[in-house]
């Protein structure tokens, strides 16, 4: 009922096995285009820079093969700290963009009152204005309230960017409830919080890892408002804490394809979470 | 005592009013059908009973307490839903429970509660599973299990069968029956069917476009419908209807001509009408026959036959174009494009005048209501 509407199982409407073939074929074309970059900053992490210039498209060999980078991240630079930085703006930013989220989505669906349009209108205008455009007056807001250089303002910046497509997404899958389900939790006398965290989450996990993914990735990549909002020793996030390798005149390539390399375990890890949250979903309601 | 009074009960959706004033007196214990064709407001008005939308006008009391502003979980109500609306990721024993989890119950108590709806429910082995892992009829068990555990003192039905196959319908519409005598409470049942109205019903309420049209023991709406709308909707297959006009008036019986010009008569009461005046004439097929043994003879056309074993349904057309139906005997040679005689006997005639009102049957069977005589028996006994 609700897992039918998640996306992979859009694509999976009956084709004649030609079209087949060609869906597939594109696929596959935008799989390598996406993927190739990937590809090429892993197996230059793992190779001396001489080779990186030689031939960045070689596989790492026996003479080229080197750790240096890895070496010159882990042991000359706080690398932890910019690890650990990104995972805790990240993983909040997250957390409450699933949990705010979805409570606006669930108020905006289920009650009516005074002021719903107009605030369905104002988040369907997050998504459709960049929030970097603000970014001035974000900065300003910011030192006014004493948050300039902390991971707060980040958390609180990747909130904001995060809550509007979460609520668009959300709320349809959460119109897809039956009203019964709720109807008859309310026969039960149970709270309306209780309906939200015992039954609506629930049901909406697939989606929710859906969101998961959309608003994680961009979050991590961002070096934006961790330049203008957290420069500061000790606030780096990863992508930041690396431009130190990239000189005006040297870059230490070396280290740079090492951190970016060790910057994609963690979302890497994450996505296969959520994934599996995906996958699960979309089973479970398949079969009546 | 678990009456429900609704008192001159309205609900509107923004500027249309869907129910115009509904007075319904339901005792304690008793099992009172709505019936009504799609749309008629049934399931609007037991949500207004359970809580779930507001009451636009009225008054509704519950236990002798006004209930119109309580939330659904404070009027000692318990629905189950058409569509069941079982939580699907909570396992048949969570389902059960969850209501009596909320309401603060012990475990032990909860178990035991659980257990012994779940044995009244023929489900005991089921309660680990998931809703998606139970066919039709176990969700719908559950859902009524679901009900149960919560001890209410009314149970609100809405087309509970209609989403079973035939065969299970009739069997867990005996089911209901039997849970109504064990548990004793007080059941409001919402279905478009007829068959589970009477079947089922210590009272039927039979709805039509937002308004009662009538309400009283099956029976009661079998023999004497007060209105031709009740008429046709009870009984199976519906009753004939023909029109004709009031050619005399007798203290016991009036006399009709059809607009074949046939003439027949009906014993039933003149009440306000007039010689001349257009009625309605109505016969059921199963009390009408073939052949000239009753008094009124028809004459007409063979279109169709539908030979169900123990009777026939012959369709026939008469000379006037009228269609009635004959419920035959079952062993009935009748064909396809014969001409045929059926006859019927004037007691068993309902009049109905223009505007859909019923003329009082004068000689129809007085037959009561299998609650009715099991009252009258006890009496007798006791
Ligand atoms: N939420 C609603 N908003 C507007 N109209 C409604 C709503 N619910 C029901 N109605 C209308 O009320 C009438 C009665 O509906 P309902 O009670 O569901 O009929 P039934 O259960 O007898 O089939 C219908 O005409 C329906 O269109
Ligand atoms: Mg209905």
């Amino acid at each position: 009922m609700l897992n039918q509407m998640t996306i992979p199982q859009k694509l999976s409407i009956k084709h004649g096995s030609g079209k087949k073939v060609m869906m597939h074929g594109v696929l596959m074309i935008y799989t390598f285009i996406a993927l190739f970059p990937i590809f090429v900053i892993i197996i230059n992490a793992f190779k001396t820079r001489k080779a990186i210039f030689k031939d960045p498209l070689a596989l790492p060999t026996p003479d080229t093969f080197s750790m240096v980078g890895f070496e010159q991240v882990l042991l000359r630079s706080e690398f932890e700290l910019f690890f650990a930085n990104s995972m805790v703006v990240t993983l909040l930013s997250l957390f409450f963009v699933l949990l705010l989220g979805a409570m606006v989505a669930f108020a905006l669906t289920e009650y009516k009152f005074r002021g719903n349009l107009f605030i369905a209108i104002l988040f369907a205008m997050g998504i459709m204005i960049p929030i970097r455009l603000g970014t001035v007056s974000i900065l300003n807001l910011m030192s006014n309230l004493n948050l300039v250089n902390t991971l707060t303002a980040l958390v609180l910046v990747y909130i904001a960017q995060g809550l509007p497509l979460a609520v668009y997404i959300l709320s349809e899958f959460i119109r897809q409830i039956p009203k019964e389900l709720k109807e008859a939790a309310r026969c039960d006398n149970v709270s309306e919080y209780k309906i939200f965290f015992t039954i609506v989450l629930p049901l909406i996990r697939p989606a929710l890892a859906t969101v998961a993914v959309f608003t994680m990735i961009p979050i991590w990549n961002d070096l934006w408002f961790p330049l203008i909002l957290a420069p500061g020793e000790g606030n780096q996030t990863i992508t930041l804490g690396v431009q130190q390798f990239i000189g005006q005149y040297v870059t230490d390539w070396n280290s740079v394809l090492a951190a970016l390399t060790l910057a994609i375990v963690p979302v890497l890890v994450l996505y296969l979470i959520f994934s599996r949250q995906l996958i699960r979903g979309l089973t479970s309601g398949a079969v009546k | 005592m678990a009456d429900v009074q609704l008192k001159n009960i309205k609900k509107n959706y923004g500027d249309v009013e869907v129910l115009h004033g509904i007075e319904l007196d339901i005792k304690h214990g008793e099992f009172v059908v709505l019936v009504g064709a799609s749309g008629c407001g049934k399931s609007t008005l037991l949500r207004l009973i359970a809580g779930l939308e507001d009451i636009s006008s009225g008054e509704l009391s519950i236990a002798d307490r006004v209930v119109n502003n309580l939330p659904p979980a404070k009027r000692g109500i318990a629905m189950v839903f058409q569509s069941y609306a079982l939580y699907p990721h909570m396992s048949v024993f969570k389902n059960m429970s969850y209501g009596l989890k909320i309401a603060g119950k012990s475990k032990a108590d909860i178990r035991e509660k659980v257990e012994e709806a779940a044995r009244i429910l023929h489900i005991d082995h089921l309660l680990d599973r998931l809703p998606r892992e139970l066919s039709g009829g176990q969700r719908q068990r559950v859902a009524i299990g679901r009900a149960i555990v919560r001890d209410p003192n009314v149970f609100l039905f809405d087309e509970p069968l209609s989403n079973l196959d035939a065969a299970l319908r009739v069997k867990t519409r005996v089911e209901i029956s039997k849970l109504h005598q064990e548990l004793g409470a007080t059941i409001i049942y919402v279905t478009h069917d007829q068959v589970e109205a009477m079947t089922l019903g210590d009272k039927i309420v039979v709805m039509n476009e937002g308004r009662v049209e009538q309400c009283g023991s099956p029976l009661e709406l079998y023999q004497h419908p007060k209105t031709q709308f009740v008429a046709g909707f009870i009984g199976s297959p519906k009753m004939n209807f023909m029109d004709g006009r009031v050619s005399a008036i007798n203290s016991e019986y009036l006399d009709i001509k059809l607009s074949n010009g046939t003439i027949t008569q009906a014993h039933v009461e003149s009440a306000d009408l007039a010689i001349g005046d257009s009625v309605t004439i109505g016969i059921r097929p199963e009390h009408m026959q073939e052949g000239t043994d009753a008094e009124m003879v028809l004459e007409g056309q063979v279109t169709l036959v539908e030979q169900l074993g123990e009777a026939s349904f012959v369709y026939m057309q008469l000379d006037d174009g009228a269609e009635i139906i004959v419920r035959a005997s079952g062993e009935s040679t009748t064909t396809i494009g014969e001409r045929i005689k059926v006859c019927f006997s004037p007691v068993s005639a309902h009049v109905f005048s223009q505007s859909g009102q019923a003329m009082r049957r004068l000689k129809a069977g007085n037959v009561k209501s299998h609650a009715e005589l099991a009252r009258l028996k006890a009496v007798g006994a006791g």
